[in-house]
């Protein structure tokens, strides 16, 4: 159980910004303009056990969704090291039948299903080319993929404009299952479920978890769905983790002020009316992130070293780290 | 608070597609006072974004307010024709829509697109314009309003972008303002703040708000009163503590136990079974008969209101006691 499935080691990405061709022309000739870079994840080392639900949360802009395409090895990273069960992640992905072992569930399942396959090929195809099943064998197989996310055998043959959108991302769901990975996914999965649906599409991941132990990666903003589903959890801020620990962990005892912040703006259903000041401030640019701690011009702890000094992940109690300099070490 | 001012009565609002007669609102009352925030909750095809639009005049064909009345302090909006509503449309009913980017002229900075709000109803010099874009900018918590003026949308970041078309909606002082989902795309500490600034602004200036939106728990924290929708009806309306504390309308029950934080973290959350029936192929009883463990045969008969007290109404033949 406590094995390590996968392994990110100071991962980083970053993108060029406006760059076409006109401009890789013009700057040829305007050497002085220097290229933009963003910063989408920058050096950020995590690690996921056998079986376990880790999630990711954080707002517009931190990053969590490049870091998940990293993940799941649809994007090269810059710099920095992953590794699946102890093995470089390039000469893992390499072997096409192993890389089917870490799959991938999207937002939106209608740009993800290719709407010309019916269902039962969306589902079917990669098994059968990889051999996990033979030809005549698939109605079988993929009825029994349907069953276990909860749609009726009789889908295979329809199209995906013709599910609603729950239906759908159960189909996404199964399109993942179906290759038997290892390591799945989530980008914002249940993000545009209407709540009772949504409500069916967790309890779904949970079935799944616990049947099969399938190791999860989960991103989400949404704090409430994170704190129900994962046994970790790390938040990110403009491509930072900022803090990572158990989940119970965080939401009993939350350390770095972003955290903080981020559980006091969860909307809660209650009958208190907040009446207090939220904090202030937007969220900067990823294209200029503020220097030393990118938190310190939004953040009530701040003093002057914060804006000099990029803070490492240090560990509070055992398992419970965080990025802030002015919380004591205990 | 005061009497209502702003009635919604029986209102129904079809679509007369090529499938057939699609009732997104069905027989939809309710009323709002000064400086209260209704709340109306509902997932897709509840028909809460379509009473918005039909209480703006803006149902466009097929559709069609095929009965009922909206009336603004007595008078009666349902009758007007297209240029009678634009002057109600703004100046005195305003709306806020879920993306501002939908909403905002890209190609125009913010001074210029308010302005021209104004000038559109009001006659007033360009210094009382500037002053009054400047205070509702200011209004809505909106840092260096003065730079701001001559900002285009896509300089601004998505929270800035909504403060904006909330501050357009403020500027000719209208009675009340319909938001649609106006902070589901933000983030939450941004969603915080603009909920504070709301709220603040309808305690002091006695706006009527109609806040329209899936999320209960936003609602719990802003509204003063909640009405509930499911597949084009109401199925409970009442005060948010009636709605959140004591809800008796299966549905609400349910939508509420669906809610994550509701649930102990890690334990199957309450689910809804099913889906929303086809707006299509109504009967004529309850619409959430065919999801609801309560349900009996007499739930496909016309439901009739239940008043549970002055301000509690519901739908249903078999609410829960307390």
């Amino acid at each position: 159980m406590n094995e390590t499935i996968f392994e990110a080691r100071d991962l980083s990405r970053s993108f060029s910004v406006g760059s076409s061709p006109l401009r890789d022309f013009a700057d040829h000739f305007l050497r002085d303009r220097p290229p933009k870079v963003l910063r989408a994840v920058d050096n950020v080392s995590l690690s996921l056990r056998e079986g376990e639900t880790l999630g990711i949360v954080g707002e517009s802009g931190c990053g969590k969704s490049t870091l998940a395409r990293m993940i799941a090895g649809i994007l090269p990273a810059s710099s920095g090291e992953r590794r699946f069960r102890d093995e470089p992640y390039e000469s893992f992905l390499a072997r096409n039948r192993d890389a089917l072992k870490v799959q991938m569930v999207f937002q939106d399942p209608l740009s993800s299903l290719n709407p010309r396959l019916r269902v039962g090929d969306i589902i079917g195809e990669a098994a059968v080319l990889h051999g996990l099943v033979r030809r005549p064998q698939i109605k079988d197989y993929v009825a029994d993929i349907l069953s276990q996310v909860g749609l009726p055998a009789d889908s295979m043959g329809r199209y995906p404009h013709q599910f609603s959108g729950g239906q759908r991302q159960r189909i996404g769901i199964a399109r993942a299952l179906a290759v038997k990975p290892d390591m799945l996914i989530c980008d914002e999965a249940v993000a545009a479920l209407d709540v009772s649906v949504q409500a069916q599409i967790i309890n779904l991941l949970m079935d799944i978890k616990q049947d099969s132990g399938l190791a999860m990666i989960f991103i989400s903003h949404d704090l409430g769905v994170i704190r129900h589903l994962c046994d970790r959890v790390a938040v990110m801020y403009l491509g930072r983790v900022v803090e990572l620990t158990e989940t119970e962990q965080l939401f009993a005892s939350p350390l770095h002020p972003y955290t903080r912040m981020l559980l006091e703006g969860m909307p809660k259903i209650s009958l208190q009316r907040r009446r207090f000041m939220p904090i202030q401030g937007e969220i900067p640019s990823p294209l200029s992130p503020p220097s030393g701690c990118h938190f310190h011009p939004r953040c009530p702890m701040a003093t002057e070293h914060c804006g000099r000094i990029r803070p490492e992940l240090r560990e509070a109690s055992s398992g419970h780290v965080h990025a802030c300099l002015n919380i004591e070490p205990c | 608070m005061t009497a209502p001012f702003f009635r919604v009565d029986n209102l129904n609002t079809w679509f007369f597609t090529r499938q057939g007669v699609i009732k997104s609102v069905r027989d939809i009352s309710f009323e709002l006072s000064r400086g209260e925030v209704l709340g109306i909750v509902g997932e897709s095809g509840s028909g809460k974004s379509v009473t918005g639009m039909s209480i703006m005049g803006q149902i466009d064909e097929p559709g069609r307010i095929v009965s009922g009345s909206i009336a603004l302090d007595g008078e009666e909006l349902t009758t007007l024709g297209f240029e009678e509503m634009r002057h109600y449309r703004g100046k005195r009913i305003a709306m806020v829509f879920q993306n501002p980017l939908m909403t905002l002229n890209p190609l125009m900075r913010v001074r210029d697109q308010m302005y021209e709000a104004i000038g559109e109803h009001e006659n007033i010099s360009r210094k009382d314009m500037h002053d009054r874009c400047i205070e509702a900018l200011k209004a809505v918590g909106i840092p260096s309003p003065d730079e701001r003026l001559n900002a285009y949308p896509h300089e601004m970041s998505g929270g800035m972008r909504q403060r904006v078309v909330i501050a357009i909606a403020l500027l000719l002082g209208p009675d009340m303002i319909i938001a649609d989902e106006p902070t589901t795309a933000l983030d939450v500490t941004i969603q915080a703040q603009i909920i504070y600034h709301i709220r603040r602004l309808i305690d002091e200036h006695g706006l009527g708000m109609i806040w329209i939106t899936h999320d209960l728990s936003t609602l719990s924290e802003l509204a003063d009163r909640i009405m509930v929708m499911y597949a084009g009806a109401t199925m409970e309306i009442g005060t948010t503590e009636e709605i959140i504390g004591a809800a008796r309308h299966p549905y609400t029950r349910k939508l509420l136990d669906s809610v994550p934080s509701r649930n102990v973290p890690g334990r199957k959350l309450k689910q809804i079974p099913g889906n929303m029936p086809s707006l299509l192929a109504l009967g004529k009883g309850c619409p959430f008969a065919s999801r609801c463990d309560r349900a009996t045969d007499i739930c496909s008969e016309p439901v009739p209101a239940i008043q549970l007290s002055a301000t509690h109404h519901i739908w249903c033949y078999h609410p829960f006691e307390d």
